[in-house]
């Protein structure tokens, strides 16, 4: 047992105090609730729309950091709320280091993101339904860092999934952009899958959905035998979300949608909550030679990636993309480490990297609003035009690149000093000195290419920014500032508690700006000289690395359109076997089917006896006859009225079978609907052609077997059926109080419109379809209409005014020639179909 | 009675059965009609079958005199009767109208019309 | 056969009809405690004005009926949905049965029920569906 498990079995009876409390549930359900008010604000608010909104996470912002001094004291808090109990799905939340950090960064970020996209879409029509999206993504992100319980947790997890596909596809008008969208969907979506597998295996290893329970109980899952299936898709759903390599190609597509978006999905959020999955069920999950491998190996290598994809771009917001890449295999790597100083690191490095990363992109996005471009290499000496952007982006930047005093350095030199101490191979090593040595250079060209050097012309008149646009990125670069001058502070409240909660146990270390001459200082040194050097020669490097572009098309990209495409070709392939077209395949597979699984479970579960010893009267054997002569003859015959009337016998000899046996009003139903029948047959039927020939022998044999077949089964099913009584009938209930209770004599009457009325309601309303869809398909006749014939063959109505009046449907716009022979009609119909 | 019955809506289901898996869409529809009829009878017969004694209570009593038939499908199948109805004036309307469009009354030419 | 028949199936339809909608009225109201209901008398109701359609065409029928047939099919719905809620003035499940025992100056007494509009709401959607179908198919017939 280690201290901090004594600690949490004290602060269980803070949590049963707590326990009423439901405000986190609230602050969740809140930024909903504002999100749905949104089209109405901004009806009646216009463009402060957004700066209303980001009262709410700004608020929120306060209200979080509230429970700063008790969250840095080691404390949880919980708030339940029972959802589900009985299948152990709640929807409690639970507060604790981690899911603090997560929720200030969510809701600190979010109010910016929220005032500049008011002013980056300003008097755009959709603005809006952005708005609402955005509120939406925002509430899932909470409360997915927020979640006690695993289900609850996947379902928020999946609501970022889709409000981001939403707001990537924002301009879902460009073809592109729709691509990027769904491709981002279909990663993070799949990967979701994954995930869930993996949580339901967990819970089922654990015996609890609830993350709380999961943590306080002292099972070992590690040495459990589906740890390794568990983890591999608990990894699969957070590697495609915070896109590790191979799934790290959505990332830099989704940087389609516009800048906001952007700054907020890949600083805090969004590809973020991977990273959080992993941190979350580190204590439980982590520390084996299995999730060492998996998340260095693959953390290093998306860092490399990242890294070198990101110094052939010279798209901004592209260059920040993959930096983004990079900086997430740096997070997955550091908890595959899984150190005390790795978990500082990770912590230190996430809320660094949160700041500058969603500053530098609103800086991007100011770039672009203001000059029209953002490929750097279009760009220059926009300094003087845009001075407060310009010293934004060079303190961001240093940020990025781990320059002194910003909190990037102490994150990177707190990095690079875990994985020195750690005892990973060497090749990892290189990989991040290299990775760390291009981040410099890609630092430098955010920070010095559209800044510095000659002023270019760019297709928009450029000028510095209005507040709005800029208060995001002065704000987070200034805490870059202020937390790399004061590392102990932001350490102890806010970086350490989170990293306590990743290692669970209190961290005995503290942040500061200088840790002496060490090996990470070295490797910054030396990192910091290459990757300068790099920047100056950048346009060699770019053309020399272009040579790899081949290489490059054939990556995991490649592999995912493959993948779509083989998707569509599978669907092809079986749809044309499965779904043909043919009815009567369809009709014998669906009948066979049914004859082989019932007539399995008929002879498996069931015995037959024929009980032949039945009173039989004579007249009734006669009937019987009757009615198959006369089914057989509807078969057989080739006239159509031959047909009909063999249709009349069986209908009037069932009709007679009712009356024999004690169904009076089934009798007179019967008898009626015959007649009704009739009409309607002599109405349509004998407008229709006669009967075909059509078949082989061997057809009609086959159908014949199938037809047998079935009739041999329902026989038995019958025979078998008549002797099992599996429940007490309920008609008893309803003969003995079909009198007393319901005042009626005729007991089946009685069901009809009293014991089972709603039944009859909706079989009644199932008659007004049926009615209403013949007339509609006998008064509207769209190949009538004049200029309409693309309607032909399908139910949909054209145009109403292509008709005369609804009353007017005495005089139905009827097809004159509808009832013509048919050679007349296929030769109007060969004149309109050409 | 019932075995006589069961073997009686056997025969009703092949020869629905046989008529749908016709060609012609006329005899899909007599196929559509004889399987409702099955249908009934299968429910009705499943039920058991009593003579003689309809689901009524005599004028004044409360409840009716020894055994009676089961209510209960009865109702069932009396809907059944009239949505059938419903059902196959909608299936030879459509038929009708099908037939006026695409020219054929062979099901397997009418798979090739979505377009 | 749609051009007007013969003198005999004149007359008789002519007095076949009302006899019919009376006995079908009858039907409904017997339903309850008879063989009957909402459902038989809708289809005897319908044969009755089949019985017209085919003798004197749809014009003719469409004059006797006075209204649409589709209306028959809203308004039956309308008053089976209707009756389903005094119960829940009551408190009581939807649908659950009311009963007002009205007592006449006869000293005979009528039970109005729910079930009893319902009942009419049953033969009216029969009605109107059926002659719905009827309607139309002989229309386009006649064109």
């Amino acid at each position: 047992m280690s201290p901090y498990s004594e600690c949490c079995e004290g602060y269980a009876l803070i949590n049963q105090l707590e326990g009423s409390e439901e405000t986190m549930q609230l602050a969740v359900l809140l930024i909903f609730i504002l999100a749905a008010c949104v089209p109405w604000l901004y009806g009646k608010h216009k463009d402060r729309t957004s700066k209303l909104l980001a009262l709410l996470p700004a608020g929120l912002t306060l209200w979080f950091a509230q429970f700063i001094p008790e969250i840095a004291s080691g404390n949880t808090i919980i708030h339940e709320h029972a959802w589900i109990p009985g299948l152990d799905i709640s929807f409690t939340m639970m507060l604790d280091g981690l899911s603090l950090m997560f929720a200030l960064l969510i809701c600190f970020i979010g109010t910016f993101i929220l005032i500049y996209a008011g002013n980056y879409l300003k008097g755009h029509p959709s603005l809006p339904r952005f708005l609402v999206i955005l509120m939406s993504f925002m509430g899932s992100m909470l409360g997915l860092v927020l979640s006690d319980n695993l289900i609850t947790l996947f379902v928020f997890w999946e609501l970022t999934s889709i409000t981001s596909y939403l707001l990537i596809g924002f301009n879902h008008h460009q073809a592109d952009v729709r691509k990027a969208a769904l491709q981002g969907l279909i990663v993070t979506v799949a990967g979701g899958l994954a995930l869930l597998a993996g949580l339901v295996m967990l819970a089922y290893v654990s015996g609890s959905y609830s993350l709380q329970e999961i943590f306080n109980s002292n099972q070992v899952l590690t040495e459990h035998p589906l740890y390794a299936g568990m983890l591999i898709c608990l990894l699969l759903g957070a590697f495609t979300k915070s896109a590790q390599f191979p799934f790290h190609f959505w990332l830099p597509n989704a940087m389609a949608a516009p800048t906001p978006v952007s700054a907020y999905l890949h600083s805090a959020t969004m590809v973020k909550a991977g990273i959080y999955l992993m941190a979350r069920l580190q204590p439980e999950l982590g520390g084996t030679a299995l999730w060492m491998t998996l998340l260095t190996s693959f953390g290093a290598f998306t860092m490399f990636t990242g890294a070198f994809l990101a110094i052939r771009s010279t798209d901004l917001k592209k260059l920040l993309a993959y930096s983004t890449v990079m900086a997430l295999g740096t997070l997955t790597l550091l908890l595959g480490i899984g150190t005390e100083l790795a978990m500082m690191a990770f912590a230190a490095y996430l809320v660094g990297h949160s700041l500058y990363k969603g500053a530098l992109f609103m800086l991007a996005g100011i770039v672009d609003h203001e000059t029209g471009t953002r490929d750097v290499t279009q760009l220059g000496g926009l300094r003087y035009l845009m001075p407060i952007t310009a010293i934004c982006t060079l303190v961001a930047a240093f940020s990025l690149a781990g320059l002194p005093p910003l909190f990037g350095f102490v994150a990177k030199e707190l990095m690079l000093d875990a994985l020195v101490q750690s005892s990973l191979s060497k090749w990892i090593l290189l990989l991040v000195i290299a990775s760390s040595v291009l981040v410099v250079a890609v630092a430098a060209i955010i920070a010095i290419k559209p800044f510095f050097g000659t002023l270019q012309s760019t297709p928009k008149k450029a000028h510095e920014a209005p507040l709005e646009l800029l208060a995001g990125p002065v704000v987070l670069t200034s805490l870059s500032l202020l937390m790399g001058l004061m590392p102990g502070l932001a350490g102890q409240w806010f970086v350490l508690p989170a990293a306590a909660s990743v290692w669970s146990q209190p961290i005995d270390g503290y942040l500061s700006l200088w840790h002496g001459f060490n090996w990470a200082l070295l490797i910054s040194f030396i990192s910091l000289g290459l990757g300068i050097l790099v920047f100056k020669r950048w346009e060699s490097v770019r053309s020399i690395l272009s040579l790899l572009n081949p290489l490059i098309q054939r990556g995991p990209e490649a592999g995912y359109f493959r993948f779509m495409d083989g998707i569509v070709y599978i669907a092809q392939w079986q749809t044309s076997l499965l779904q043909n077209g043919s009815m009567r395949s369809y009709l014998r597979t669906i009948i066979l089917t049914f004859v082989l699984l019932t007539g399995y479970t008929l002879t498996q579960r069931y015995q037959l006896h024929w009980n032949w010893d039945v009173s039989v009267y004579l007249h009734e054997i006669i009937v019987a006859l009757l009615l198959v002569t006369a089914a057989v003859t509807a078969c057989i015959t080739h006239s159509r009225l031959g047909a009909v009337a063999a249709m009349g016998v069986v209908g009037y000899a069932v009709a007679l079978f009712f009356t024999l046996f004690s169904a009076p009003d089934l009798a007179i139903t019967q008898i009626l609907v015959e007649t009704l029948t009739v009409i309607l047959l002599v109405l349509v039927l004998f407008r229709l052609p006669g009967f075909g020939n059509i078949s082989t022998t061997a057809e009609r044999g086959r159908d014949a077997a199938v037809a047998i077949l079935t009739g041999i089964l329902i026989t038995l099913l019958i025979m078998v059926t008549i002797d099992i009584q599996l429940f007490p009938p309920i008609s008893d209930y309803m003969i003995e109080n079909s009198q007393p209770l319901a005042y009626g004599r005729n007991i089946v009457n009685v069901i009809l419109v009293d014991y089972r009325a709603l039944d009859t309601l909706g079989e009644i309303f199932v008659l007004a379809l049926a009615a209403m869809g013949v007339y509609a398909m006998i008064k509207f006749r769209p190949d009538t209409a004049p200029g309409a014939n693309h309607y032909a063959g399908t139910l949909i109505l054209p145009p109403k005014n292509t008709f005369t009046s609804e009353n007017d449907d005495v005089t139905p716009l009827t097809d004159p020639d509808q009832f013509s022979s048919p050679s007349a009609q296929l030769n109007k119909h060969k004149q309109e179909d050409v | 009675m019932e075995p006589i019955m069961a073997i009686v809506t056997g025969c009703l289901y092949a020869s629905a059965i046989y008529m749908m898996l016709r060609r012609s869409i006329v005899k899909l529809v007599i196929g559509l009609m004889l399987l409702s009829n099955a249908a009934n009878l299968l429910i009705f017969t499943s039920a058991g079958m009593t003579r003689g004694a309809p689901p009524l209570i005599p004028l004044g009593a409360m409840q009716p005199d020894g055994i009676i038939a089961d209510p209960l499908p009865q109702a069932l199948i009396l809907t059944a009767i009239v949505i059938a109805f419903g059902v196959l004036a909608f299936a030879v309307v459509l038929i009708h109208r099908a037939y006026n469009i695409i020219h054929t009354d062979n099901l397997d030419e009418m798979k090739d019309t979505d377009t | 056969m749609m051009k007007p028949g013969t003198l005999i199936l004149h007359v008789a339809a002519r007095f076949l009809v009302p006899l019919q909608l009376v006995f079908s009225v009858f039907l409904l109201l017997r339903g309850h405690n008879e063989p009957g209901g909402g459902f038989i008398a809708g289809l005897v109701a319908s044969g009755a004005f089949a019985l017209y359609l085919f003798t004197f065409g749809a014009a003719v029928t469409r004059d006797l009926m006075r209204v649409d047939p589709r209306n028959f099919i809203g308004v039956g719905l309308l008053i089976a949905m209707l009756s389903a809620f005094p119960a829940w003035f009551h408190g009581q499940a939807f649908l659950t049965a009311q009963w007002w025992p009205i007592l006449l100056p006869g000293g005979t007494e009528i039970k109005l029920s729910t079930p009893l509009f319902f009942d009419i709401g049953v033969y009216l959607t029969v009605l109107g569906s059926v002659m719905t179908m009827l309607v139309a198919l002989t229309e386009t017939e006649e064109r």
